[in-house]
């Protein structure tokens, strides 16, 4: 009994060890946005700090950049860019798992092809494309590459497998039709699967820098990584305390919402286990 | 009579079910068909095509010139350290950010208490955005000022810069990509453990597997096989598309010691607006995480035991 105890113990004392580590970043740079200047660049190291700055930091970021239409931006684009995927998504999955025609497999093919694909390199004949329909620096440039999303038709096809053909084969002879199958059998077990390709899509698309730094230069249209490189490079310079308060501005959201979401997001994602 | 006219309505209504099952399964797809072919498919045959071309954005028109642009490559010397340093970028980060999943997945599960914090913790990193990040990093490791500088002072050394110094800049890099991507595949490989069925330890303790390692080699290893290779798959896809880190903190310096592919390929594409040249090198890097993929598929087949 002792020695699990002590097993136990340092298994703890590992995890804490490595959790703090790894919480560092997050930890100083929301103590950081707490500290007036002087404490930053002084010499001295002090964890907390001395002489509180909050007001002043979190003001800086919010007037001195639109810190409020970059979030805004944001928001707009990972909620239409999630809503089309999902719309484009859940009918494609089920289609590859549970319908029958011809050249099922091949698309199944393309999409495991696709995923395979990294973003840079469409991103050229993509911007080539955008550029060609007059669409560069709008809303629908940021959302346009991403419209399909191979990962979630993968994720959910892998959910939909697991119902068994049998179920179908009931429904149908009930005399249900094929769209209130997909409707009312298939959708809700694809829950925890939408849910984890939710989770995935707004994070990606929520910090994505790549895309929006070539397909957007009006600073209306500035995602927030954007709005934060361009608040560091253009108008705080070296004042970390508002950078940091910015930052944090743009951290926190989405950390916020895995929480509420964590449970649902790791029996999602568990379906991948039993991936062959 | 009556009972051949009932079966034939049955044939009729399962042909009618195989014809709108087929139509249905068209309708389905196609939407996601077109997407897919306008935004990956053809992208990427059209990327091969470019890189025959000398083709700059905004020119009118291109010729086609072979395979020059490949020879230059070749002979790029910026393009040989990029090249290099993808490579070696990779055999950093690949084997840790999994090792280190595992070991934090195997941790987690041995716990009750704690466990979901911990997992928590560990997947703070994934979820933030790596801008915002490179930025709390770089201020951390600021050479006067950082949470570093008043760590290497404890032992008198003083302004040390591990960003702007070519021989520290692209380890350092890495080590913020383990960081960001190790919960993500400790996540993963959580899935993977749950999905172990607890008696084969059992059978295994029987079998004389008494130790924790003899129990991971004999059954956790062979059993999280399919995992492991999704999750060095997604590693690699991921690590290839480094690109934050590099514009925010290092601009590929210094002396070109950080430049990695993905932030070649922008300068080239985007600043420098060589549209022919920037297409080679995604070529070059397409062919990369396919052959490495395809590698790794490969040999993970021949050793994974699948269930």
């Amino acid at each position: 009994m002792k020695k699990l105890n002590i097993k136990k113990l340092s298994t703890h004392l590992v995890l804490i060890t490595s959790a703090f580590l790894f919480a560092l970043p997050f930890i100083w740079m929301i103590l950081t946005s707490f500290k007036p200047a002087d404490e930053i660049f002084s010499k001295e190291f002090s964890l907390f700090p001395q002489d509180w700055a909050i007001i002043e930091n979190y003001t800086a970021a919010f007037t001195k950049v639109d810190l409020v239409g970059f979030l805004y931006n944001g928001l707009v684009v990972v909620i239409v860019i999630f809503i089309i995927q999902m719309l484009f998504s859940i009918p494609a999955a089920y289609a590859i798992a549970k319908l029958k025609f011809k050249g099922s497999k091949i698309f199944f093919t393309m999409i495991l092809f696709s995923l395979l694909i990294p973003q840079f390199v469409f991103a050229i004949p993509v911007y080539f494309e955008l550029h060609m329909v007059d669409m560069l620096d709008t809303y629908t440039s940021l959302v346009f590459p991403w419209t399909i999303s191979v990962f979630s038709i993968f994720l959910i096809r892998q959910f939909f497998m697991t119902i068994p053909d049998d179920l179908l084969h009931a429904a149908r002879i009930d005399g249900m039709n094929e769209f209130t199958i997909a409707w009312k059998v298939m959708l809700p077990t694809a829950i925890p699967a939408i849910i984890a390709c939710g989770i995935v899509s707004v994070v990606t698309h929520w910090n994505d820098y790549f895309w929006p730094l070539i397909a957007i230069s009006n600073d209306a249209l500035y995602t927030p990584p954007l709005g934060v490189t361009y608040f560091k490079n253009e108008v705080s310079g070296t004042d970390y305390g508002p950078l940091m308060a910015a930052s944090t501005i743009i951290v926190i959201p989405l950390v916020i919402a895995f929480l509420a979401a964590q449970e649902k997001f790791m029996k999602g994602l568990s379906s991948q286990a039993g991936m062959k | 009579m009556q009972l051949l006219g009932k079966e034939s309505t049955e044939i009729k209504m399962l042909k009618n079910r195989k014809l709108s099952q087929s139509f249905l399964g068209y309708l389905f797809v196609a939407p996601s068909f077109v997407l897919m072919m306008l935004i990956i498919i053809l992208p990427t045959i059209l990327i091969v095509v470019l890189s025959f071309t000398d083709w700059s954005f905004g020119d009118p028109e291109f010729a086609f010139i072979g395979f020059e642009n490949y020879f230059t490559l070749l002979e790029d010397d910026v393009f040989r350290t990029s090249f290099n340093n993808t490579i070696y970028f990779m055999f950093l980060v690949l084997p840790i950010s999994i090792i280190l999943g595992l070991a934090m997945a195997i941790l987690i599960n041995n716990i009750t208490k704690g466990a979901k914090i911990y997992r928590a913790v560990f997947f703070l990193p994934v979820m933030a955005s790596t801008v915002a990040m490179g930025i709390v990093w770089e201020f951390m490791l600021h050479p006067t000022i950082g949470l570093s500088a008043h760590f290497f002072g404890l032992f008198g050394f003083n302004n040390i810069d591990l960003l702007q110094n070519s021989s520290t800049a692209l380890i350092t890099i890495a080590v913020l990509t383990v960081w960001q991507f190790a919960g993500f595949n400790m996540i993963l490989f959580l899935s993977g453990l749950a999905n172990i069925p607890k008696d084969l330890y059992d059978a295994a303790e029987i079998d004389g597997a008494k130790s924790f390692f003899s129990k991971f080699w004999l059954v956790t290893w062979p059993m999280l096989g399919p995992i492991t290779l999704f999750v060095s798959i997604y590693t690699l896809v991921r690590a290839f598309q480094v690109f934050d880190y590099i514009h925010v903190l290092t601009k590929g310096g210094p002396n070109h010691s950080t430049e990695l592919l993905s932030y070649t390929l922008y300068i080239e594409g985007f600043e420098y607006f060589r549209a022919g040249y920037a297409s080679a090198i995604a070529v070059v890097f397409l062919l990369l995480t396919l052959s490495i993929t395809l590698l790794k598929t490969y040999y993970f087949e021949k050793k994974v035991h699948y269930r």
